[in-house]
């Protein structure tokens, strides 16, 4: 393998690890704000323990996240060294900001938060955890903000030596990307911890444990869920189609398997996208969607991969096209199946119809597999770019770093990973088990 | 503005030292001060809810190394790659035993944690120590400001030097005392009884070590690094960072002797905040030497962002550290007091 390929498969898979966790904690953190509120406003004991409960889950990924998200900081240094130099200028403020504004706020916090309750009472404990809340989404806000860079550079000037020089602070933070990518990436992380709590409560409703519980995390994550699975299908995830069509028009055209320009241009929901003869081969299309979707408009014309120059096309078309598709596939299919227990729940028969216990149970999965995909969507839809449009990726590779160093440390972190998701799933399925203390009596 | 940088990056990293410093110390000493198992599980509450807080300093100075100066974030962590990510996996390792430690109660599981505690801290001590020896040292910068070291050659801080030779090490070794000094200090400061006594006197057996080593360190540095003399005579009030940190070191002594624990703890930070800034000063403007070329050294000049980077950086950093120090007064001080081993059980 040549060196880049290492690299690539380096970041790559370490951050997706560590995102993980992340995804879980940043929803966990809301879902749990909100058992503390209605702990609060209701003076009901039984709220608070469930919030208990999820703190211990949430203690676990955070220890996870921690520890997964320390080698992604050093990575750009250490494996990106030639992007590091000439884009340092400017993400560099954004991940120092996040250094300096959100995990020092969640890890000051988090301890007050874990092991305080007794000593602060109700309200400076529900304070303890909105600020954890607040550290946590911050913490992704700056993130999502220096990947919305990479993705569509702004404020920035060319250098004496060939570096991005930072020339507009508010320009960075405001990026047009950024807005649709925090909102999409946030919900996506909301589903996540949602569809987990109304997992876990279905859990305990089949097995006819901690039923009280199960009924709050059944409802409260079936509510948070739908919700939150509205918001990543419109206004989000449409608000990113659309800058990605307006933007990184090769890249959508590779998304949904578009090879050749049409005007009223089909969606196709199926296919596999063939790259030696460049057509889709058994394909399942909607005729015209992807122009009224895209501009509004069912006759109007989308480039297909055929309009651009090969070499600026994205490097894995299947891949891209296939993630992508897992991503959709599963928002609609939340979308059914949240929509069908959000309707029983409201009629008064969810916790009776085990049948749909069952879908939700199994259900806990899929959000990170979503995730996942739209992660992988993003970056190798970025491809063959590092920096959009300004930076190829091969030019910010750490060309003193061979291949064998890199290969060497990517197994030392798929061991090292692998024993961590084996511990990671042991604790959890431990705390699960155990589950949430009954609540003593009002 | 990049002198300005260059002391905000080294403050960050000694604060970085200072207050992850002792929970590392605390986890090298860990298996000689507590004996039983509730005494280490006491330990470990004393570092549990702050040593995340405390790691944090690690990446914010990382990130604010990066945006300052980014041609040295990007020569430095390429350049130290191996030993770098075995860096990361050790703050894996320790991160893990902290968290997961108490989540089982089993005989087994107790004993492992504790290992990988201590063990990742006394490693990480001996490296973060190499690390900052091969900064006063100087590595083989090419024109572009790049360079890639092997883990070692011949063991000698030559032309051709590893990540460690035989004064990397030294400084290795220097700061594995200097840490378990202070992490004794910190876990007298922070328990009772047994553990306290013990603690007060592996503090008074390593504090013969730290005299030992830093004397020799010093010494070495100065005649492996020239540049040293040359800062040191070009600014003469320079002396006063060596002076205070001699001076703190014997305080450390007296005081733990009087049983002063808060006052030992103390005079331990200032002895380690006053080597790293001796070494700044030392080092400065350098960022990193070229052993080589000296034309080829990283310099605050060379390494640093332009000049709106640096200034919008003010804008927010201050009072993001203003922020800062309000969550780290109400951490500490909702954790003040001692930990007692009756707590544990
Ligand atoms: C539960 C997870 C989840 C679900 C159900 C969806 N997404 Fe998504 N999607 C994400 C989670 C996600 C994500 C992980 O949060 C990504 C990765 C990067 C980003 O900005 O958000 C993402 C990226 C992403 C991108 C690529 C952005 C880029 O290249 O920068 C597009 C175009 C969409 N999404 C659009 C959609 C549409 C139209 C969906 C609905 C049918 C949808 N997503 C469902
Ligand atoms: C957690 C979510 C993320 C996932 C799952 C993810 C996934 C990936 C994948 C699969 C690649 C490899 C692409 C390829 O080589 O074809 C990649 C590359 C990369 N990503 Fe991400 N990414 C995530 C977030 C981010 C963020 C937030 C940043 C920036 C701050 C970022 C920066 C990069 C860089 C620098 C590379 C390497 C260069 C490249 O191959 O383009 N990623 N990522
Ligand atoms: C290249 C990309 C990334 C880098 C460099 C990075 C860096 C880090 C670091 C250093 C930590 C540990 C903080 C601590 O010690 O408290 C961390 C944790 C965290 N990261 Fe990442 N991260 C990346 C990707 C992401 C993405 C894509 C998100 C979300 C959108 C995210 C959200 C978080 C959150 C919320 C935490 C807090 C810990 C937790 O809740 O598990 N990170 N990250």
């Amino acid at each position: 393998m040549d060196a880049l390929t290492v690299h690539r498969l380096h970041f790559a898979f370490t951050v997706t690890f560590h995102y993980l966790f992340p995804q879980l904690t940043m929803g966990l953190a809301l879902l749990i704000l909100i058992l503390k509120t209605m702990a609060l406003r209701t003076g009901n004991p039984h709220y608070a323990s469930a919030a208990r409960f999820w703190a211990k889950i949430f203690a676990i990924n955070f220890a996870m996240g921690v520890v997964t998200g320390i080698p992604m900081e050093f990575q750009f240094g250490t494996n990106w060294s030639r992007f590091a130099k000439s884009a340092g200028g400017v993400i560099g403020q954004t991940l120092a900001m996040e250094g300096t504004f959100s995990f020092f706020l969640e890890s000051s916090f988090l301890g007050a938060f874990l092991y305080g309750e007794k000593r602060l009472g109700p309200k400076a404990h529900w304070l303890t955890a909105l600020l954890v809340f607040l550290g946590a989404w911050l913490s992704g806000f700056f993130i999502v903000a220096t990947d919305a860079w990479m993705q569509h550079p702004v404020g920035y000037a060319i250098g004496r030596h060939g570096e991005m020089v930072l020339t507009s602070f508010w320009r960075v933070l405001l990026n047009p990307w950024l807005g649709w990518q925090y909102l999409h990436t946030m919900s996506g992380s909301v589903v996540t911890a949602s569809v987990a709590m109304a997992s876990v409560g279905a859990f305990y409703l089949l097995t006819r444990s901690h039923e009280a519980h199960g009924r709050t995390f059944v409802r409260l994550g079936v509510i948070a869920a739908i919700a939150a699975t509205i918001v990543l299908l419109f206004p989000s995830g449409d608000g990113q189609g659309r800058n990605i069509a307006w933007h990184q028009p090769a890249t959508l055209a590779a998304m949904e398997g578009l090879f050749d320009t049409e005007q009223g241009a089909p969606l196709a929901i199926l296919g596999q996208p063939d790259m030696d003869r460049h057509r889709l081969d058994n394909p399942l299309i909607v005729p015209r969607a992807l122009s009224f979707l895209t501009y509004q408009s069912w006759g109007a014309e989308v480039k297909g991969l055929s309009a651009f120059p090969p070499q600026n096309w994205p490097d894995s078309i299947p891949l891209l096209y296939y993630s992508y598709h897992i991503m959709v596939g599963l928002g609609t299919i939340f979308g059914a199946v949240l929509a069908f227990a959000a309707f029983k729940l409201w009629r008064g028969s969810l916790y009776q119809s085990r049948g749909l216990l069952w879908v939700l149970m199994m259900l806990l999965p899929f959000p990170y597999i979503a995730n996942t995909a739209g992660w992988i969507t993003a970056e190798v839809g970025r491809q063959p770019w590092l920096i959009y449009g300004i930076m190829r990726t091969p030019a910010g590779v750490s060309t003193q770093v061979s291949s064998g160093n890199a290969l060497f440390t990517l197994i030392g972190f798929l061991g090292i990973y692998t024993i961590l998701s084996i511990l990671f799933l042991f604790l959890v399925y431990r705390e699960i088990e155990e589950g949430p203390e009954p609540a003593p009596a009002a | 503005m990049e002198t300005i940088w260059f002391w905000l990056v080294a403050c960050m990293l000694a604060a970085y030292v200072i207050f992850d410093g002792f929970d590392f110390g605390a986890g090298i000493v860990h298996f000689f001060v507590a004996r039983t198992n509730d005494e280490r599980s006491a330990v470990l509450s004393t570092v549990g809810p702050v040593w995340d807080g405390n790691e944090v300093w690690l990446l914010a100075a990382g990130g604010t190394l990066y945006f300052a100066f980014p041609t040295l974030y990007a020569s430095s962590f390429s350049g130290f790659y191996l030993p770098l990510m075995m860096v990361l996996w050790l703050l894996i390792l320790r991160g893990v035993s902290i968290e997961f430690r108490n989540h089982v109660q089993s005989p087994v599981w107790h004993p492992l944690w504790d290992a990988g505690f201590s063990i990742a801290s006394a490693l990480l001590a001996i490296f973060f120590g190499a690390a900052l020896g091969n900064v006063v040292r100087g590595v083989p910068l090419d024109a572009q400001g790049e360079f890639f070291l092997p883990l070692w050659t011949d063991w000698t801080p030559g032309k051709s030097p590893g990540i460690l030779d035989w004064y990397t090490v030294l400084s290795g070794v220097a700061a594995l005392a200097a840490l378990a000094l202070h992490g004794s200090l910190w876990v007298a400061l922070k328990t009772k009884g047994e553990i306290e006594s013990r603690a007060r006197r592996a503090a008074s057996v390593v504090w013969w070590a730290v005299l030992v080593s830093v004397a020799l360190l010093t010494l070495a540095s100065f005649s492996i690094q020239p540049r040293l003399q040359a800062a040191f005579a070009a600014y003469p009030w320079g002396w006063t960072f060596p002076f205070a940190a001699v001076v703190a070191l014997v305080a450390i002594a007296v005081l733990n002797r009087r049983l002063q624990e808060r006052a030992a703890f103390f005079s331990s930070c200032a002895f380690l905040g006053a080597m790293l800034v001796s070494a700044a000063f030392g080092l400065y403007p350098n960022v990193l030497p070229s052993n080589g070329d000296p034309a080829n050294s990283l310099t605050i000049t060379n390494a640093s962002a332009a000049q709106y980077g640096l200034h919008i950086g003010m804008v927010w950093f201050i009072p993001g550290m203003a922020l800062t120090a309000v969550y780290f007064v109400y951490a500490y001080r909702s954790f003040a007091g001692k930990v007692s081993v009756e707590e544990q059980l």
